[in-house]
C-alpha cells in the first residue's frame, strides 16, 4: 500500500462516482417520497401535504384493478421455490465441474446460452411448448421454469467462483482423518461454502421476485408481482403505484440486509472459531 | 468406486434436466413454429416459409431491427464509458477492502430490485409536470416543459443505461482487481504516466471484463421490449416490441420467425465479441 498524495483523478472520479450513484438511487428515491404524498396530491411533485393515505389504500381497501395480496403471495412463493432450487442445483453442479465428466463443456456453454437468450425467447419458447404438448401454462410451472433459466447460471458462476479458491487440503485433511465422502462435504465443504450459498440463494430469490420478461408468457392465469405492478401503470393514475413500489423495494432490501448480515454472522463466527 | 465416477453426472443432471426442458426444448419448439401456418383463430403444422419470408421482405422488420441495434450501440457505448470508470475508481482509487467491497454493494443491490419499479420511478422525474422541468424552469433555463424527457428514444436509452450499466461494472471491476499491482508499479518505474499505464497496461488487461460486461449489454438491450414499450409510450419500435405485438395477436408462427432471426443475430454479435477477446481464461 503506498500512500502517496492524492491526484485530481482521484478528485474527478469521486465526484463522477457520487454523481453515478446519485443517477442508480434518485428516482427511486423520488417515488419513496411521493408514496406518502397527501390525499389529494397527484402522481409528480409538489407534494400535497404528506399522509399514508397510499399506504392504507394499497393494503386495506380493494383495487378497482389487480389482486396486490394474491399476487405478493405467488412471488414470494415462486421466489422461494426458485432460492431453494437455485441453491441446491448450483451446488451440485458446481460440486459436478470440479471433476471432469463427459459433457462439461457443452454443458457449461448450455448455462451461459441460457443467460444470453433474450428473455422473450424464453417466454415465448416455454409459453409455446406448453400450448405443442397441450399443457396448462401457470406461475408454478412454466414460470418457474423460465425463472429458472435465468437464476441458475447466476448461481453456477457463484459457485465457479467459490470452488476456484476452494483450498482441497481441507478434504484432503478429512479423508486423511477417516471422513466418508458425505462426512466429508457436510463437516467440511458445506461449512466453509455456506456464506457463499446464501449469496446464490438471495440471488435465487431476489431474481425471481423481480422477474418481469420471462414471466410474462408463461405465468398463466395467474400474475405475480411484478406484471401485477406493470398492469397497475397503465390503469393507475394515483400515488397507490408508488406506495407498491416503495413496498415492494423495501422488502427486497430487506431480503437483501437479511442476507449480507447472516453472511457477516457466519464469517464473523468462524474467524473467531479458527482464533479461538 | 463405481458411485464416484458416476458421481459428476448425477451432481450435473438436474441442471442439465432443468435446461434442457426449459432453454434447449422451448428453443427447438419456436424453430418448429417459425415454419407452421396460422389464420386469425389458430396455429397449425405445416412446412411453409411465408413466416420468413414476410418478416425479411417487410420494410418494418428492417426499420425495426435498425432502431433495436441504434439502442444496442448507444446504450453499449455509455455503460462501457460509464462502467468502466466507476469500476476503476473501485479498483484503483479506494485503497481499504472493506470501503471498496461497500461501495461495490451500493452499486449492485439495485440490480437485485425490481426494473419495473425503476423504470417507474423515472415518471415523477422526467415527466412534463417533473422535478427535471420544474427546477429548469425556476432556473428560468427553459421558459416552457421540455417534452422529449419522458416517452421518447431519450428516456429509453437513458432508462436502459439506468438498468444496465451494472453488467458492465461487475465484470470490468472483476478483472480489474486480478491485476497484478505490481505490473502498474514497473510501468511507473519505467517512466509511463498514468495516461500510458491506462492505455498500455489496465485497458489490455480489463479486456476479458469489457466484453463480458459488453456481452450482457449487447444480449440485453436486443431483446429489450419492456424499456422500449414503457419508455417511449409506445412510440419507438425494438425487435422485442415487435415479436410481443405479433405474439398478442396470436401471430405465433410470425413472432417464432421473428425468433429464430433474433437468435441469429445475437448469436453473430456475441461470436463477433468472442473472437475479438479471448474471455475463457476468465471463465
Amino acid at each position: 500500500m503506498h500512500h502517496e498524495r492524492r491526484g485530481p483523478g482521484f478528485w474527478v472520479l469521486s465526484v463522477f462516482f457520487v454523481l453515478f450513484v446519485l443517477f442508480l438511487y434518485g428516482p427511486l428515491s423520488t417515488i419513496f417520497i411521493l408514496s406518502f404524498q397527501g390525499p389529494n396530491g397527484g402522481l409528480t411533485f409538489p407534494m400535497n401535504g404528506t399522509s399514508l393515505r397510499w399506504f392504507e389504500n394499497l393494503l386495506f381497501e380493494q383495487q378497482a384493478v389487480g389482486d396486490f395480496g394474491g399476487a405478493f403471495l405467488r412471488s414470494f412463493i415462486l421466489g422461494i421455490m426458485c432460492m431453494i432450487t437455485t441453491m441446491v442445483v448450483s451446488l451440485l453442479a458446481g460440486l459436478a465441474f470440479r471433476r471432469r465428466f463427459l459433457g462439461a463443456g457443452p454443458l457449461f456453454y448450455l448455462t451461459i446460452a441460457s443467460l444470453i437468450v433474450p428473455s422473450i425467447l424464453i417466454s415465448l419458447g416455454i409459453g409455446l411448448a406448453f400450448q405443442v404438448f397441450g399443457l396448462e401454462p401457470a406461475w408454478y410451472s412454466s414460470a418457474f421454469g423460465a425463472q429458472l433459466t435465468w437464476t441458475l447460471p447466476f448461481g453456477l458462476l457463484i459457485m465457479f467462483a467459490v470452488f476456484n479458491r476452494f483450498n482441497p487440503a481441507y478434504e484432503e485433511a478429512a479423508r486423511d482423518l477417516g471422513a466418508t465422502p458425505w462426512q466429508t462435504f457436510a463437516h467440511v465443504v458445506l461449512p466453509i461454502i455456506l456464506p457463499s450459498l446464501i449469496g446464490v440463494g438471495l440471488f435465487g430469490f431476489t431474481l425471481s421476485y423481480d422477474e418481469f420478461a420471462r414471466t410474462l408468457m408463461t405465468s398463466g392465469s395467474f400474475n405475480t408481482l411484478p406484471l401485477e405492478i406493470y398492469g397497475m401503470t397503465t390503469n393507475v393514475t394515483t400515488p397507490v403505484l408508488y406506495a407498491l413500489g416503495t413496498v415492494t423495494t423495501v422488502f427486497s432490501m430487506a431480503i437483501i440486509v437479511i442476507a449480507l448480515i447472516s453472511i457477516a454472522v457466519l464469517r464473523k463466527r468462524r474467524a473467531r472459531r479458527i482464533a479461538g | 468406486m463405481t458411485l464416484s465416477r458416476l458421481a459428476p453426472y448425477l451432481q450435473a443432471g438436474p441442471l442439465t434436466a432443468i435446461l434442457f426442458a426449459f432453454l434447449v426444448l422451448p428453443i427447438a419448439t419456436i424453430v418448429m413454429v417459425s415454419f407452421w401456418d396460422y389464420d386469425s383463430i389458430q396455429i397449425f403444422p405445416a412446412f411453409v416459409f411465408t413466416n420468413y419470408e414476410e418478416t425479411i421482405t417487410s420494410p418494418v422488420t428492417w426499420n425495426t431491427y435498425i432502431n433495436t441495434l441504434k439502442y444496442t450501440v448507444i446504450v453499449w457505448a455509455i455503460t462501457l464509458l460509464v462502467g468502466f470508470w466507476v469500476a476503476y475508481y473501485l479498483a484503483f482509487h479506494i485503497r481499504s477492502a472493506t470501503t471498496q467491497m461497500v461501495l461495490f454493494l451500493v452499486c449492485t443491490i439495485p440490480f437485485l430490485t425490481s426494473n419495473i419499479i425503476r423504470m417507474i420511478s423515472w415518471i415523477p422525474f422526467l415527466g412534463r409536470n417533473g422535478l427535471l422541468n420544474q427546477s429548469m424552469m425556476s432556473m428560468g433555463l427553459i421558459d416552457t416543459p421540455l417534452e422529449f424527457l419522458l416517452f421518447s428514444d431519450f428516456a429509453v436509452v437513458l432508462a436502459m443505461v439506468h438498468l444496465y450499466t451494472l453488467f458492465m461494472v461487475t465484470p470490468i471491476f472483476n478483472t480489474l482487481m486480478r491485476i497484478d499491482r505490481s505490473l502498474i508499479e514497473a510501468a511507473r518505474d519505467a517512466g509511463a504516466n498514468a495516461w500510458q499505464i491506462l492505455i498500455n497496461v489496465i485497458i489490455p488487461l480489463a479486456k476479458p471484463g469489457i466484453a463480458i460486461g459488453s456481452i450482457f449489454v449487447v444480449t440485453l438491450v436486443m431483446g429489450d421490449f419492456i424499456t422500449v414499450r414503457f419508455m417511449s409510450g409506445g412510440q419507438s419500435a425494438s425487435v422485442g416490441l415487435m415479436m410481443a405485438n405479433q405474439i398478442a395477436l396470436l401471430q405465433y408462427p410470425a413472432a417464432a420467425a421473428n425468433a429464430v432471426i433474433l437468435l441469429i443475430i445475437v448469436l453473430l454479435l456475441v461470436g463477433g465479441i468472442l473472437r475479438i477477446v479471448n474471455i475463457r481464461k476468465e471463465l
